[in-house]
């Protein structure tokens, strides 16, 4: 019989170590599975992660996909560290696109005054969504993995209802979307010929400060005390509560952010399909990247290439759509399991 | 024929070796002291007895032949009983289906119940087979694990610290049944810490240090200090009390301090009332369980009063104030749990130090955190307390418990603390450490601090207490100064029987 037992300590390579170890398994997977559809392994390979690489445009895609996927996954890694799990994320997106739209739609000939009003309604209307959970689980001691995730899917008819009722296009041939943003409603392209636009930058930015909060403040230093012993946080006089409601809010305002960066980015509008898994594949995102700001960049790069990769793996290769899912799942996968293996070990009985 | 004889018998876990060729001999209705400090491995040597983890080598000889214990379930049918330090009891059940759960299947409850009856008439244990646990007190729990042992008949009987929740006079009537239970031809194996309770009770004693045997004697032909010198290989001191030097100003003013429990288990507080001036120690003594988690809550700021006067610190009402408010106000506090509670186990020292010494000692600027102070700080701490650790970079779970136990004071005590609470101050930690917090504790009062220690341990608090009082069922009993009581007198009071404090004022009046 195999039995798992803790290792004495276990080691910090590893821990750095294991998404890497993750990510050669799910390849060396991906290409198995490759070869099990009849799709040549080399060709397979190279439509799914070099050519997304190829050339600038390919990668300056690439890192339009990375960028909601870096502000979502920055925002829950805060609240993860402290034990909150919010994975809701993708529901705090669409909140945020909403609230940005309707700033676009009413207010939107303002030029800078515009976006910056919009961004404001993203990261508060994400921010609101995500209180919800928060109000609950402080005042009920309701449980925030599962109201944040029903909440998904209340934004999700919220934002079918605006876009097939009172934000329909009128010209828009009873598509389920909004007209097309006015310019002065949308982000500024950083490089002329590619669509990678200004929320680059501020993902970027929030990383760094988000590396700031989480390693080197007083209260980032509360919050994973709160998150690794909880009865060490209530002894110091981190109040739980606070704790819950800083987790919930950063998470909510930065996919609510997010989500005002795909309406005004490279959607121009608001439509019922806003949502398209960032904020779940951002849970992803976090834990690969260790809910380290800098391991977060890189995961998220990792995962738009899956995405991105798996796009031209339908369209070279007429493998089915659901590959990308499956290479996430994978990824999470090994990973989970990499991780297991550096807190126990397997002894034969 | 030896009842059991243990041969060689080594232990060793990946980092350490708990038990290094170990022999041990028992002999029918011999009552055998395991003496040892804390971390000496006596815990380690009876659960392989017991077969709760099994011998990396050595041989272990039962009744004349040799033996393999694979499992509890397996040593309870050679004979041998164990009770545990931390019961194994279901709150919710009565003690006669507790009882049954380790019986063979198809025991009779009712004829069960006779049968506890009849065990606990004829050993002085008296204890009501139809009670449910969470009615009974911890005393009266351990008789229920003694008796669960007995039904087996057992011919080993293995005591881990029997006494560490049990008042002086219950202790003594607990030596009564064992002694007991010997001349019936069973034999003992008794854990402690404890000397005087190895020399009343013990017919020999088997002495560990770090892992291995120091020495086999007689207890009743030693002398506490020559045990001591086998069981920490130097010589005691005990720290020198000098009484308190002045009536300074009430630091701490607790009045009539009420709280429900939170849950079922708890225990409410009644109406505690006392105050603590600079430069005393008040030593509050009792059985843990009987509201001193509540008063600490309280005290600390974990939990919140009802009433902000209730609580006063440096004159001003915290009753309502939370735990690090309180904290830059003046009072420092060392929980009982030390790992989970009193440090985070997967941070560094340094960070530890930053868990409660961060606004005192000024380890940030602008809400960043400054490491460079806070590792000072932590190798500070290392050193002055001689804290047995790798570096300032070690995770706290890497710490023994009485090196955890020395850092966790020492950060507390070096924040210069106006106030000073310590639960369990020596709890885990060997005996000459153990005496060198006893004396930073001191050496604090007599700056001027005023200073609560909840103890579990009379000996302790008769040490290095200026007054002392009980806690028993959620109430205080009345403060007495240490010249005008003994421990007689609070061992009696930790059974909640105190003299009426309303006829106290009198007759002080």
């Amino acid at each position: 019989m195999l039995r798992l037992e803790t290792r004495p300590e276990p080691s910090q390579r590893m821990r750095y170590l294991s998404p890497l170890i993750a990510v050669s398994l799910t390849v060396v997977s991906g290409l198995m599975i490759f070869i099990a559809l009849g799709v040549d392994p080399q060709k397979g390979f190279e439509a799914f992660f070099i050519n997304p690489m190829k050339d600038l445009y390919g990668l300056t895609e690439l890192l339009l996909k990375a960028t909601p996927l870096m502000l979502c996954a920055l925002g829950l890694s805060i609240g993860f560290r402290a034990n909150v799990w919010n994975i809701g994320a993708e529901g705090q997106f669409i909140a945020g696109a909403i609230a940005a739209t309707g700033v676009a739609l009413y207010l939107g000939q303002w030029s800078i005054l515009t976006l910056v009003l919009m961004m404001l309604a993203g990261m508060i209307g994400g921010g609101l969504w995500a209180s919800i959970a928060a109000f609950l689980k402080t005042r009920f001691n309701t449980n925030e993995i599962l109201v944040s995730l029903m909440l998904v899917y209340i934004a999700e008819l919220l934002v079918s209802w605006v876009v097939f009722g009172p934000w329909k296009d009128p010209q828009g041939f009873n598509f389920p979307q909004t007209k097309m943003f006015e310019e002065a409603a949308l982000l500024p392209i950083l490089i002329e010929g590619t669509r990678l636009n200004l929320a680059f930058t501020f993902a970027i930015g929030l990383l760094i400060a988000g590396y700031l909060l989480m390693v080197r403040s007083h209260l980032g230093f509360k919050m994973r005390v709160a998150g690794e012993a909880p009865d060490a946080a209530r002894y110091a006089g981190f109040s739980a509560k606070t704790m819950v409601w800083i987790g919930l809010l950063s998470g909510g305002a930065c996919a609510g952010l997010a989500g005002m960066a795909e309406v005004s980015g490279p959607m121009g509008q608001l439509t019922d399909k806003v949502g398209s898994g960032y904020g779940f594949a951002a849970i992803i995102v976090a834990f690969v990247g260790r809910l380290n700001p800098i391991g977060i960049f890189f995961a998220s790069f990792l995962m738009a290439l899956f995405y991105i990769g798996g796009e031209q793996a339908q369209q070279y290769l007429a493998l089915p759509s659901s590959i990308s899912k499956v290479f996430q799942g994978m990824l999470l996968f090994y990973l989970l399991a990499t991780d297991v293996l550096i807190r126990f070990r397997i002894r034969n009985l | 024929m030896t009842r059991l004889r243990l041969q060689a018998l080594s232990k060793a876990y990946p980092s350490v070796l708990a038990n290094d060729r170990v022999d041990l001999e028992v002999t029918p209705g011999e009552i055998h002291a395991i003496l040892g400090e804390n971390g000496a491995g006596k815990s380690t040597l009876v659960k392989m007895i017991y077969g709760v983890t099994q011998p990396s080598s050595g041989k272990i000889f039962w009744e004349g032949s040799e033996t393999r214990i694979d499992n509890p379930a397996h040593a309870r049918r050679l004979g041998i009983g164990m009770v545990f330090q931390h019961f194994s009891l279901f709150e919710t059940l009565t003690v006669a289906e507790n009882a049954l759960l380790s019986m063979p299947p198809g025991t009779d409850i009712s004829g069960l119940a006779a049968q506890i009856r009849e065990v606990s008439e004829h050993y002085g244990l008296p204890i009501d087979p139809d009670r449910y646990i969470h009615d009974l007190s911890v005393g009266e729990q351990q008789r229920v694990e003694i008796i669960r042992c007995l039904l087996q008949k057992p011919r080993l009987l293995i005591m881990d610290e029997p006494t560490s929740v049990l008042s002086p006079q219950a202790a003594r009537k607990l030596f009564d049944t064992l002694r007991t239970i010997s001349q019936e031809g069973c034999s003992i194996l008794y854990i402690s810490h404890k000397l005087d309770e190895i020399q009343a009770l013990c017919d020999t004693a088997t002495i560990l240090r770090a892992g291995r045997v120091t020495g086999h004697c007689h207890p009743a032909n030693e002398t506490p200090a020559s045990l001591a010198q086998m069981m920490i290989g130097q010589n005691l001191e005990a720290p020198a009390h000098r009484p308190a030097q002045t009536e300074g100003e009430v630091r701490l003013a607790v009045k009539e301090l009420r709280q429900e429990k939170a849950h079922a288990f708890g225990t409410s507080l009644e109406n505690i009332s006392f105050e603590i001036r600079s430069g005393e120690i008040l030593g509050i003594a009792g059985v843990s369980g009987n509201g001193q988690n509540e008063l600490l809550g309280l005290l600390s700021g974990e939990m919140l009063a009802k009433n902000p006067a209730s609580i006063e610190l440096m004159q001003a009402p915290v009753g309502r104030l939370s735990a690090d408010l309180r904290r830059r106000i003046g009072l420092c506090y060392v929980p009982e749990d030390r790992l989970g509670k009193g440090a985070v186990p997967s941070m560094s020292l340094i960070e530890n130090a930053l868990l409660t010494a961060t606004d005192r000692l000024g380890f940030k600027n602008k809400g960043f955190l400054n490491f460079e102070k806070a590792a000072g700080f932590a190798r500070q701490c290392i050193r002055q307390f001689n804290v047995k650790t790798k570096d300032e970079h070690a995770v706290a779970a890497s710490l023994s418990g009485g090196n955890l136990q020395k850092f966790i004071v020492g950060r507390e005590l070096l924040q210069d603390p106006k106030v000073f609470i310590c639960a369990q101050p020596t709890w885990g930690v060997d005996v000459g450490a153990a005496a060198f917090l006893r004396q930073s504790i001191l050496a604090l009062r007599d700056k001027g601090a005023a200073v609560l220690v909840v103890s579990e341990e009379l000996d302790e608090l008769f040490e290095i207490s200026d007054r002392i009082a009980v806690m028993a069922r959620g109430r205080l009993s009345p403060v007495r100064r240490l010249s005008e009581t003994n421990t007689e007198e609070i061992g009696l009071w930790m059974s909640g029987l105190w003299p009426d404090l309303t006829e106290d004022h009198h007759a002080q009046a």
